[in-house]
């Protein structure tokens, strides 16, 4: 039986076609999707096209040396800067990231070194949940907590505040990076002689490092933008602060709030060239850390 | 085709009957049972491995090989549901003994894993570290040479020390592996499957290393391979698995004898049908 078929496929050669033709249904399909799929992604990538460049075109005619040396104007000023907001926000964002990076870091090591499974899994449930909660949510709270306790406005109160933003981010993204370093290496590590102790300081958290530092940035990043917790827990001002406990600092994300909300062209001119300096910060901070994860050892 | 071994009731084994004092042994197993959480993977294991030799441990997946392995150097203890009957002996020390540190057990019973796992440091870094981590003061430049040396790779990096080891080759990386394991000066260097993931060149490399070792250390290997248990090994252990009453799969040793009584006379029926290839 067998030898009929090859008999009949040596006599009857069927034709042979290779040739790539455009009007077959699978052909089209395939094109078809694959062009649906492009214009998806171009109308995904259009509003950060068209943020960065209206914020760009909005704030390029103000973006020269006076805006970093000049502090803001007031309401008829002409000209002036945003140098004290530029100081201000990073500032607040220096002690929002001396407070969350080393808890948010140890708390990782605990959950992804230390912690028991079930207790892990409810604290990476926390973690989601307090990265869901919104930042006006947050400003509440640390004014609650922090102003009316000590009785005043404060650039600790506001870096608290942002601390709390910054924390899941750290967290979450600490732990995933602890999670990617192979067992193999904790156990090469512990089959040295080393302690858990040893093992994590001196190998693992310099394997995860990279991605730790990437996730620390973009939590930084998102800390700079922030307004609605500072609304809350300091006050704006013209001036450079003074020590962090100054009742009034100033800084770009509430600048911008408050200049583009006034009918005067000069400080709505500064708002725009702040919101550039804004997006710039975040640009450069994202693209610093993809760098840094460039160098990934896993 | 399930098979009882003919010596299951005749269960401590002894590769040196004839001529005990002739070989000391380093480890001893004494009715060493293994579980994980309530399932049972390893039972009544009874060996002696006699110090500076090879000792090969064979024998189908599952079987409990790298499980009793890393009881000797106890690196179960990182897995949870790990639990442990009977002794495990070196130097007549129970290493399960209440009061031994794990840590100082690991400084003398060093390891190799399966996957070459060099640390994310640079080569050099990776030979010094045990040595720094345990106190280490002489000479770590020294250090580093010798036991690249040792582990036949010094030819190749000693132009590139502060390189990343993750750049090395399979082959390079366990080696590298080697020579951190010989950088602590261990008295046992356990291998789990060293071979496994690397070419036959490699591998050659490799089992020449593993010959020379044998002047200094007392060597234990696992190995799926049985040429590579013949090429290496002094002494060969098969071990089996069999289905307990509740279903599960759990080891037990077969047979322990000289490499060559394994591979060309061997007791028990199990041993001839796998080192024959008839199954496993």
């Amino acid at each position: 039986m067998s030898e009929s078929i090859t008999t009949n496929q040596q006599d009857q050669p069927k034709q042979l076609d290779l040739e790539y033709s455009g009007f077959e249904a699978r052909t089209i399909q395939d094109r078809g999707l694959t062009i649906l799929a492009f214009t998806l992604l171009g109308l995904a990538i259009l509003p950060l096209v068209l943020v960065v460049s209206y914020v760009i075109i909005k704030g390029f005619s103000r973006f020269n040396l006076n805006l970093l040396t000049e502090i803001p104007p007031t309401a008829m000023q002409q000209g002036g800067g945003i140098s004290s907001a530029i100081v201000g926000t990073i500032l607040l964002v220096i002690i929002a990231g001396i407070i969350s990076i080393p808890f948010g870091i140890g708390a990782a090591i605990y959950l992804a070194e230390f912690s028991p499974k079930i207790v892990a899994k409810w604290i990476r449930f926390a973690t989601n949940v307090l990265s869901g909660v919104p930042s006006i949510i947050v400003g509440i709270f640390a004014y609650s907590v922090i102003v009316l306790t000590m009785d005043q406005f404060s650039a600790f109160a506001a870096g608290t505040a942002l601390a709390i933003l910054m924390l899941p981010i750290v967290i979450r993204t600490t732990d995933e990076a602890l999670q990617l370093v192979p067992q193999e290496v904790r156990w090469a590590s512990v089959g040295v002689g080393a302690s858990n102790f040893q093992t994590v300081l001196k190998v693992v958290l310099p394997a995860a490092l990279p991605a730790i530092l990437t996730g620390t940035t973009l939590a930084l990043a998102r800390a700079a933008g922030e307004t609605a917790p500072l609304i809350f827990t300091v006050l704006f001002s013209q001036y450079f602060p003074n020590g962090i406990f100054d009742e009034s600092v100033p800084s770009l994300s509430v600048l911008i709030y408050n200049f583009a909300t006034v009918p005067y062209q000069n400080q709505q001119e500064l708002a725009w060239a702040a919101s550039l300096i804004l997006v710039l910060i975040v640009l450069i901070a994202s693209v610093l850390s993809r760098f840094i994860a460039r160098q990934q050892t896993y | 085709m399930k098979h009882q071994p003919d010596n299951n009731q005749n269960n401590h084994h002894s590769p040196s009957q004839s001529n005990q004092s002739a070989l000391d042994e380093v480890l001893t197993t004494e009715q060493l049972c293994v579980y994980y959480g309530d399932q049972l993977a390893l039972k009544n294991v009874n060996m002696e491995i006699p110090r500076n030799e090879i000792t090969a441990l064979i024998g189908p997946s599952g079987c409990g090989k790298s499980t009793l392995i890393r009881c000797f150097n106890r690196l179960n203890d990182l897995i949870d549901s790990f639990r442990l009957e009977g002794k495990v002996l070196y130097r007549n020390k129970n290493l399960y003994a209440n009061k031994v540190d794990a840590v100082k057990v690991r400084r003398q019973i060093g390891m190799v894993f399966q996957k070459p796992n060099p640390f994310p440091k640079s080569i050099y870094d990776n030979i010094a570290y045990g040595a720094k981590i345990n106190g280490y003061t002489d000479d770590l430049d020294e250090l580093v040479e010798t036991s690249l040396k040792q582990a036949a790779l010094w030819e190749e990096v000693k132009d590139k020390l502060k390189e990343n080891a993750l750049s090395l080759s399979g082959g390079q990386k366990q080696r590298l592996c080697i020579a951190r394991a010989v950088a602590l000066k261990p008295e046992v260097i356990l291998m789990d499957e060293p071979c496994s993931s690397l070419d036959p060149v490699s591998t050659e490399k490799v089992e020449d290393l593993i010959h020379h070792l044998k002047e200094n250390y007392t060597v234990m290997i696992v190995t799926h391979n049985m040429q590579q248990a013949s090429r290496v090994a002094d002494f060969t252990a098969f071990f089996n698995a069999e289905e307990g009453d509740s279903g599960n799969r759990f080891g037990y040793l077969v047979e322990y004898d000289r490499t060559e009584a394994i591979f060309n006379n061997p007791q028990a029926d199990a041993t001839q049908k796998y080192i024959s290839g008839r199954f496993g």
